[in-house]
């Protein structure tokens, strides 16, 4: 067993991506995550790697793309407002098919607002956001020791399919402090990079690489997007969700980060008032467990979402029952204050679910 | 700019330096330029500048987006290509991790001074120790002609039909002086290669502002005014006068700066 610390979200994605071997890590200041470029800027040094805070967030997301090209593990992490600065880049990223770890640390919207959580960026997360037809891979965790394990598994998910992977976090994952052991952990082998990635001219054992987006233009326009495809379509192998009390359940709440924290209670108080809740927390927000949903809406299950936005992951789960199930939604304007301060408490879920069952 | 059904002889022409004209070049390339176009050279005298000084072994590029991006096919190094204007942000992360590559980028005027102004500028703050050549064709080439922030007073473009007027459009940018007056730059120089001595000349820039790499010390920058015809409405030989008479006066030629160590 590793050490144990005690240790706030934000603090752990350093963690877990040392423990994953990152190789870089470039950051631009923006809140409720910089705890994360502060601890690479105190760690990366220390241990030869690099650190870079750059101009701004088109420009980490521009210096993880050339780190990814030449096949290092490289990650940046962002805000909301710095996720929307990011999006050719990752756009690009896609395109060129270079795996990287990008950490979303969520808080409301639209555009600045302040610094307070919220989980407004499901969809230009999971859906792309860039310009053109792509997907990124979307992790969410909803605890330290998650965050931890989670960024690791991003380094190699993104490897695997050599892809952009998305750790979708929100202020108060970046801020709750929890105990966490550092470890790292081991997913299995993983593809070689050296028939693609750029290399010093006297490092070349074959011949001349280029890493692109426009490469579609070489391989065949319509093979590439079907490569693209494929591999989309091959990663729904990677489908990881956790169900709590789910199996007599006759309401599944589904929800992600703090908001799956907030349910777990909620399914325990109704739980304690003899009503049959249970959870669906999706760990991949993309790939989506569509199917998993669908057959809970086959037993007959009714859904509550609770998000903390005016709903988007709600469009996913009602795309899942396929018109089979009841599907409602607790928002942002369930809040137990009005303001960008406010959270959705449990009590609230409660009394929800109290409604619905 | 389209390809043409049939190409010429695909053997290389006499004394094109070994680190030019790849397969790539050869086979679909070549003709992606315009006749008349200055491009290719800029990347004929980089690949002469690497092998003179004998760092081929230790390079690898970016290319900006436009039309010196078919370069990336040109020129014999791993090759990446990335947003437009990203170029610095890009070689920035490759020249951290491998401090002893040679590490170049080719950009556009606007790949390199509008829509990647600030990482041009990132770059030149943090004093990145990679090599940015700059291709100044005045315009929005590939595009058909735009203007562009280069683009000299009264010069008619498809966005300024009734020529560039300092009023609405402002002054051209210089980016050979803006680059100088930072201090983590070793070299910034401008050349042109409208007549056999600056073609000289930009050699010689080009070879320095390697050299400064391979010395590590600072970004090291040159600026290479090129003729862009079709969108000029010129001839080519009209359009090596024009930058004699109207952009040279604009965009004076020679070093701005040239330190072999910085304080
Ligand atoms: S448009 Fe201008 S810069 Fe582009 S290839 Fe033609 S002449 Fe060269």
């Amino acid at each position: 067993m590793g050490d144990r610390i005690f240790i706030e979200g934000n603090e752990a994605v350093g963690w877990g991506a040392l423990s994953a071997g990152c190789d870089c890590y470039f950051a631009y200041p923006i809140s409720p995550q910089n705890e994360i470029p502060e601890f690479f800027s105190r760690e990366m040094p220390k241990r030869g790697k690099v650190f870079v805070q750059a101009q701004s967030e088109t420009g980490t997301i521009g210096m993880l793309y050339g780190a990814a090209a030449i096949g290092v593990r490289a990650m940046t992490s962002t805000s909301s407002p710095g996720w929307g600065l990011m999006q050719e880049g990752m756009s690009n990223l896609s395109g060129a098919r270079l795996p990287c770890v990008i950490v979303l640390v969520q808080r409301v919207g639209p555009a600045v607002q302040n610094l307070q959580h919220a989980q407004m960026d499901y969809k230009s997360v999971t859906r792309g956001g860039g310009g053109g037809d792509y997907r990124n891979m979307v992790l969410a965790p909803s605890s330290v020791q998650e965050t931890h394990d989670i960024v690791q598994l991003a380094f190699y998910l993104a490897d695997k399919y050599s892809n952009p992977v998305v750790v979708l976090m929100d202020a108060l994952m970046g801020h709750i402090f929890e105990p966490l052991e550092v470890k790292t952990l081991d997913f299995g082998p993983l593809p070689s990079k050296d028939d693609w990635r750029l290399r010093l001219r006297g490092q070349r054992k074959d011949g001349k690489h280029i890493v692109s987006p426009a490469k579609g233009m070489a391989e065949g326009y319509i093979d590439y997007l079907r490569n693209l495809r494929e591999k989309y379509k091959s990663m729904e192998s990677e489908i990881r969700y956790e169900g709590y009390m789910i199996d007599d359940a006759e309401l599944v709440l589904v929800a992600y980060g703090y908001c799956a924290r907030v349910c777990e209670e909620a399914v325990n108080e109704a739980r304690a008032q003899g009503l049959k809740a249970g959870l669906l927390r999706p760990i991949t927000l993309w790939p989506f467990p569509y199917k998993d949903i669908r057959d809970k809406a086959a037993q007959g299950c009714k859904f509550l979402v609770v998000e903390d936005s005016l709903g988007q992951m709600v469009d996913d789960v009602r795309m899942g029952v396929e018109g089979k199930a009841e599907v409602s939604l607790v928002d942002i304007t369930f809040r137990h204050i009005a303001s960008e301060d406010g959270m959705i408490m449990p009590q609230r879920v409660v009394e929800e679910i109290k409604r619905l069952i | 700019m389209n390809k043409k059904a049939e190409g010429p002889k695909k053997e290389k022409v006499v004394g094109t330096p070994a680190l030019f004209v790849t397969e790539w070049w050869t086979q679909f390339l070549w003709d992606m330029y315009c006749p008349g176009c200055q491009t290719p050279l800029v990347g004929r005298l980089i690949a002469e500048a690497i092998e003179e000084l004998g760092i081929g072994d230790r390079a690898i590029m970016v290319m900006g987006n436009g039309c010196h991006a078919y370069l990336a096919g040109g020129l014999d190094f791993d090759v990446t290509s990335g947003g437009h204007g990203r170029a610095p942000d890009i070689a920035t992360a490759m020249k951290r991790v491998m401090p002893d590559g040679i590490v170049f980028t080719v950009q556009g005027d606007g790949d390199c001074v509008a829509i990647g102004a600030d990482a041009l500028i990132g770059a030149l703050s943090r004093g990145e120790k990679i090599t940015i050549i700059m291709v100044n064709n005045t315009n929005y080439g590939t595009t058909g002609g735009q203007m562009a922030p280069t683009t000299i007073v009264g010069q008619v473009t498809t966005t300024s039909p009734q020529g560039r007027n300092p009023d609405v459009e402002g002054y051209p940018t210089h980016a050979a002086e803006l680059v100088a007056t930072f201090r983590g730059v070793s070299y910034s120089a401008r050349g042109s290669l409208h007549t056999t001595a600056n073609y000289r000349r930009t050699k010689k820039y080009i070879t320095t502002a390697f050299q400064r790499q391979a010395e590590g010390v600072g970004l090291s920058f040159v600026e290479v005014i090129t003729a862009c015809p079709p969108n000029w409405h010129m001839t080519p030989i009209e359009s090596l006068a024009w930058i004699e008479e109207k952009a040279i006066p604009d965009f004076p030629l020679g070093e701005f700066k040239n330190v072999t160590h910085i304080e």
